[in-house]
């Protein structure tokens, strides 16, 4: 461990939390309706897509009408990506002359995409046409980020509201936070790309002669463009298949950091505009110190476990200071470390160094980020209705220690928002454990293993979090297109996300209903140090009991063999 | 008979409450109790497992032992709601004692008949006469009487009882000592408040309160999220080449689902209910009790409540060239004919200076009237006189403008402090000024700030101008006051606050009372209220003492508290289970996992007995807490929340580990495994 890595890791740290501050400011006045500097441009293109849509935009939604206008898009946005997949080899723009997607894998895709999983079960540069690239799939990271964010901006609504109907209008949210949010973002974050050195071009590959004189085809393509959506959309799947280790994606350290610093700033945004708009800023900063304490104890820890020599190497006399298996020598262990916590508490799901080489606690951490919820700060949106719903939980078995009914924000926490809490909360387990447990005896499951042993189940739980948590990122060492990972992990991928908001938006539905009670001296006060460290309580230990037996199997029993294997 | 003398624990209660333990063994009767029921029928797996192992002529004393502890945990939970439901049962048995198989006199157009209680309906005109039992619930219609309610309230003294006004309601059950009353009967036989009061304190019918049945949801989630976690184990553990016994898992299982709290939950309530009665308070439904910890804002009645309901001597004025003694002795002199309790304040006020009681020989007592407005005193050629200044002013045939400036000073402020004046005469001059000022109760003003400190904001209401109100409140400290209020008032402020988002409790006994207790969030009736009042409160005060409101927030608080204490409590004990059963569970396939065994317990077979016997004795062990209560202190949210959280949230993951390495230490050592 060297200061040179610290200083890295507290910059991005820093730097995240610090861009997010005016981004969601700026966010909660895109929420509210409110106009800024881009409006004059983009105000006609807004009214436009309206008209076009028939949509009235004062129209405000109950909570079964916005739901289900966020499910009829999801659905719509999947057949038309499912449909572009199957048919892109009769595509234009497809200068590689990729075929068509088999049926599984192109359901996989599009529920990955349509999900904001982005889960990856191809290699972008030899599968997908630069029309399903730039038409399908980068369409859908700007829509299913947008989508998350609108069922933020009506979180904020339900407690900002007193005894509320509406919600707001999910197509107004939606067209709203795409042009004002996420297109000048991911144009500002694109040219600053484009300035590291990321490519931008339409060409699909360059062919050149190596220093040995072998000819080397080098895929090429919209690159930077796609890099900037995947990582402030918490989207993830990369233009090529090595992801942001590949240098094309991510050529050089302020690369890097400015990718690293995209993967959460949106995220945290998010919790700010949620603070402004709900009027509840200590209380959302609060959520936001949650947030990053635990994401940057993953990040110190998995820096401490990889800035060591590999126990085996050690055996063997060899000294090599740390653990660069798997890694980019151009990142070293700092940026590789921090980059695995950021992409994993963020949902992000893009890698800029191989998970399964990690150490085993470290891959252990990297899941159980995931198995949290997908909540530090989690993915655009999803993030901040997940650790709402954590929140939730905490006020109510402690708000019962204060002797009142306990409310959160000014609203009560009654049977209806925790039977629905709860409803929300058994899905990760559902479909992490539940198919983890399926495929780890199912032979046409097994099969895709590269491994066996504690390394193996490890591959299997973390494959299925990844999809469960909608975060994307993959162990390696799994052969993923095959029918039976492409269809389980896109039904995990399918409950995780809608398992996960139709009982959200009820929790919202009722909140909203309810009256917004004032504080008084007897009211758990929703901030500061006690109940940040409640909340971080209830979180581990949540997500500790639902996952430590399958982690006791997997990483855990890796790490005390590991160090079994080193005794005398 | 007094409520509180039966709540306690006696040998009888337990040996009833252990029957009935078994009794509840019945799935039908633990419908009500999810995480119990489960416990239950994973008890019954284990037990079948373990025949099957011995029908196979394996050993199975693991098996049958881990079953027996399933079965005792479930026995252990039933038997904590009987004993809570014990103490109320024996409350109501008393109460069924009382009620009566009278006959009642029914009067008709020109006659009486006599008809039995139980065939009374609604709208009969009764008469009771002294000695009778008031046969059914009822207003009276005509006369007055003292009634003797003991049987309701366990007040020995009887109270007066009369048509018209406040005090108008009677209640089946009680008797008339004295006089005759008509009552027209308001409830049929069988839903009077002497039923009402037995179902409810039998805990028969008892419903969920709203937190209790979030609270259920939450536990039931909680258990299904371990199932899924458990059941998954079959799985990923034949992976790892782990095979897990069924009695295994199920022993994790009921380990990991929140027994505790599910054990202990239904017998928090019942005895919160209990801990009411034992104020002599009487909760018409639980909803109420919970209702009552989350009020913010407290309506209060000045009389009776913030003040004695009368106003009492403070100060006797002397005027100037008087000598204090002469004024006091004239003014205790003076009220010697007044028997309201103004007079007797005076009286023992003045006594309270040293001034001697002792009538002079053969005074002659100048009466207190309602007409004259005043008192005194005709010794030989003395007359003391003392009144309203206005009646003594006409009686001494003084115009306003003629008296002494210390005497109109003196007047002058105490009306403007809040307080009465009264003049005292000797003959025909004035000699002094009484004080009358409403005295606030002791402690009620260190009672306020416990409110404050709660965050329960007090408004006190009263019919009294603003000045006297403003004095009132702020020698008493209540945060707010509304001056001159009429019934209207009342009900305009309680929806103000409620616009607001405030829960609203207060409490009242007239019957124009009723409508603000109908609206209150909580409303407490004095049992000597009106039958109106009490229809539309919630919570009936059965010794009629306003400030009862106070404890009832305490014991509405102290429900939820230990509800929530106990859930964390639970929660937080599971992590140690973990690693109890976890490292047991693995540690033959991957030996690795035995670093797991933080505790050091002596074997996987005992490592989970062990876990099971201390998540069975725990329910045990916390059966006082859960029917005591965890104690509530005033101390506002924050402190409130990180000492609980210390004490059952660090508690409770710190407390297993210990259990649980002890009981293994037991285990291993008698060699039971």
């Amino acid at each position: 461990m060297d200061l040179r890595g610290w200083a890295e890791i507290a910059l991005t740290l820093g730097l995240s939390v610090g861009v997010a501050w005016p981004l969601g400011l700026y966010m909660a006045r895109i929420w509210a309706g409110e106009t800024t500097w881009l409006t004059p441009v983009l105000n006609p293109v807004e009214r436009g897509i309206y008209r076009v849509l028939g949509v009235r935009p004062e129209q405000s939604q109950g909570w079964k009408g916005y739901s289900f206008s966020v499910i009829a898009f999801s659905v719509a946005g999947f057949v038309l990506l499912y449909a572009l997949l199957r048919l892109q080899g009769f595509l234009p723009l497809n200068p590689a002359g990729f075929g068509n997607l088999d049926p599984h894998l192109a359901f996989n895709v599009a529920v990955s995409f349509v999900t904001n999983t982005n889960w990856q079960s191809y290699g972008g540069e030899t599968t997908m046409s630069l029309l399903s690239q730039m038409a399908g799939l980068a369409v859908q990271n700007f829509t299913s980020a947008a989508a998350g964010l609108a069922i933020a901006a009506a979180a904020a609504r339900a407690f900002a509201g007193d005894r509320e109907v509406g919600l707001g209008n999910f197509w107004v949210d939606l067209v709203r936070i795409t042009l004002y949010v996420l297109l000048p973002l991911s144009i500002v974050v694109a040219l600053a790309l484009v300035a590291t050195g990321v490519p931008q071009t339409l060409h699909a590959a360059v062919t050149v002669t190596g220093l040995e004189g072998a000819q080397q085809t080098l895929a090429l393509g919209p690159v930077a463009s796609q890099e900037a959506i995947k990582q402030i959309g918490t989207n993830g799947g990369g233009f090529f298949n090595a992801n942001s280790a590949h240098p094309f994606e991510n050529p050089n350290p302020l690369s890097n950091l400015i990718e690293a610093v995209s993967i959460t700033a949106l995220g945290f945004a998010t919790f700010i505009a949620f603070g402004r708009m709900a009027r509840a800023r200590k209380e959302a900063a609060s959520l936001v110190i949650v947030a990053f304490l635990l994401v940057a104890a993953a990040a110190v820890a998995i820096y401490g476990l990889e800035n060591q020599t590999v126990p085996g190497l050690l055996k063997a006399g060899v000294e090599a200071g740390q653990n660069l298996e798997g890694k980019e020598y151009r990142f070293g262990t700092a940026a590789s470390a921090l980059w695995s916590a950021l992409t994993t508490g963020a949902s992000n799901g893009s890698v800029n160094a191989m998970h399964e080489s990690f150490m085993p606690l470290s891959g252990g951490i990297q899941m159980f980020l995931i198995q949290l919820g997908e909540i530090l700060p989690g993915g655009v949106g999803s993030g901040l209705y997940g650790m709402l719903v954590m929140a939730l939980l905490a006020v109510f078995v402690a708000g019962l220690m204060v002797g009142r009914t306990p409310e959160y924000l000014g609203k009560k926490v009654e049977a209806a928002e925790i039977q629905y809490a709860m409803l929300a909360v058994l899905i990760l387990p559902l479909a992490i454990l539940g198919f983890s447990a399926l495929a780890a005896v199912l032979p046409a499951a097994l099969s895709s293993l590269l491994t066996d042993g504690p390394h193996g189940l490890s591959e299997i739980l973390y494959a299925y979090s990844s999809a469960g948590g909608n975060n994307g990122s993959a162990f390696a060492g799994l052969t993923a297109a095959t029918p039976w990972w492409d269809t389980t992990l896109g039904i995990a991928m399918l409950l995780g996300r809608f398992g996960y908001i139709v009982p959200v938006m009820a929790i919202l539905g009722s909140l909203a209903a309810k009256p917004r009670l004032a504080p008084t001296a007897g009211t758990l006060p929703a901030s500061g140090r006690l109940f940040s460290g409640l909340l971080l309580g209830v979180i581990l230990v949540l997500g500790g009991l639902q996952f430590f037996p399958a982690l006791a199997l997997g990483p855990l029993a890796e790490h005390f063999q590991l160090l079994a294997s080193l005794r005398p | 008979m007094a409520l509180s003398k039966t709540a306690r624990l006696d040998r009888g209660l337990l040996t009833r409450a252990a029957l009935d333990a078994g009794r509840k063994l019945n799935p039908r009767c633990l419908l009500a109790n999810p995480v119990i029921l489960v416990t239950e029928g994973v008890a019954a797996l284990a037990t079948l497992s373990a025949a099957g192992q011995i029908t196979a002529g394996e050993p199975a004393g693991f098996a049958l032992q881990i079953a027996g502890w399933l079965w005792a945990t479930v026995l252990f939970a039933n038997f904590a709601e009987s004993i809570a439901e014990g103490r109320g049962k024996a409350a109501a048995d008393s109460l069924r004692a009382s009620r009566v198989t009278t006959r009642a006199k029914v009067i008709t157009d020109d006659q009486i008949i006599f008809t039995p209680a139980h065939e009374l309906q609604p709208g009969m005109v009764v008469l009771v006469e002294a000695g009778d039992l008031i046969p059914a619930d009822g207003e009276i219609v005509e006369g007055i009487a003292s009634v003797n309610e003991a049987a309701i309230t366990g007040e020995s003294a009887p109270v007066i009882r009369e048509s018209g006004g406040d005090r108008s309601a009677v209640t089946g059950g009680t008797t008339v000592v004295s006089d005759w009353l008509r009552v027209r009967v308001t409830a049929a036989a069988g839903s009077s408040f002497l039923d009402r009061m037995i179902a409810l304190v039998e805990g028969a019918g008892r419903r969920k309160t709203p937190n209790e049945l979030a609270l259920a949801v939450l536990l039931a989630g909680l258990s299904l999220i371990f199932l899924i976690a458990v059941v998954t184990l079959l799985g990923l553990g034949r992976y790892s080449g782990v095979a897990i016994p069924l009695v295994v898992l199920g022993a994790l299982f009921v380990t990991l689902i929140p027994t505790t709290i599910g054990g202990l939950l239904s017998a928090v309530g019942i005895a919160g209910m209990n801990r009411l009665l034992k104020f002599n308070v009487l909760a018409l439904s639980g909803r109420a009790v919970e209702a009552a910890g989350d009020i913010d804002t407290l309506l209060l009645d000045k009389t009776g409540t913030i003040t004695f309901g009368n106003r009492m001597a403070s100060e006797v004025i002397p005027l100037r060239g008087i000598a204090a003694d002469t004024a006091l002795r004239a003014a205790l002199m003076s009220s010697l004919g007044d028997e309201t309790p103004e007079g007797r304040s005076i009286v023992s006020f003045a006594e309270g200076q040293g001034i001697s009681a002792v009538r002079p020989d053969g005074a002659i007592t100048i009466p207190f009237s309602a007409q004259t407005r005043l008192s005194g005193l005709e010794a030989g050629p003395t007359v003391w006189r003392k009144g309203a200044v206005d009646a003594v002013l006409k009686q001494l045939g003084i115009t306003e403008r003629d008296t002494p400036r210390d005497f109109a000073a003196a007047v002058d402020r105490i009306a403007r402090s809040g307080g009465t004046p009264l003049a005292v005469s000797e003959n025909d001059r004035l000699i002094g000024v009484i004080h009358l000022k409403d005295v606030i109760k002791p402690g009620v003003k260190e009672r306020f700030q416990d409110l404050r400190r709660m965050g329960v904001r007090t408004v006190m209401i009263t019919g009294d101008n603003s000045v006297t109100a403003a004095a009132i409140a702020s020698e008493a400290g209540v945060d707010d006051f509304l001056a001159e209020a009429t019934p209207e008032d009342k009900l305009r402020l309680m929806r103000a606050e409620q616009a607001k988002g405030r829960l609203v409790a207060m409490c009242g006994d007239g019957a124009n009372d009723a409508p603000a207790l109908a609206q209150a969030d909580v409303g407490v009736a004095m049992q000597s209220g009106t039958q109106a009042a009490r229809e539309a409160a919630n919570l009936i005060d059965l010794d009629s003492d306003p400030t009862k409101l106070i404890e009832i927030v305490e014991v509405g608080k102290q429900m939820l508290i230990t509800r929530g204490a106990l859930t964390t409590f639970s929660i937080a004990n599971d992590v140690a289970k973990y690693f109890a059963i976890v490292p047991a569970l693995f540690v033959g396939a991957l030996p690795a996992l035995g670093a797991l065994n933080v505790m050091q317990l002596a074997s996987p077979q005992s490592a989970i007995l062990s876990a099971v016997i201390f998540n069975a004795l725990i329910i045990v062990a916390l059966i006082p807490l859960a029917l005591k209560g965890v104690r509530y202190r005033p101390v506002g949210a924050a402190r409130l929340l990180s000492r609980n959280l210390l004490v059952y949230g660090l508690g409770g993951l710190v407390a297993p580990f210990i259990g649980i390495k002890l009981i293994d230490l037991l285990v291993s050592t008698l060699g039971i495994i």
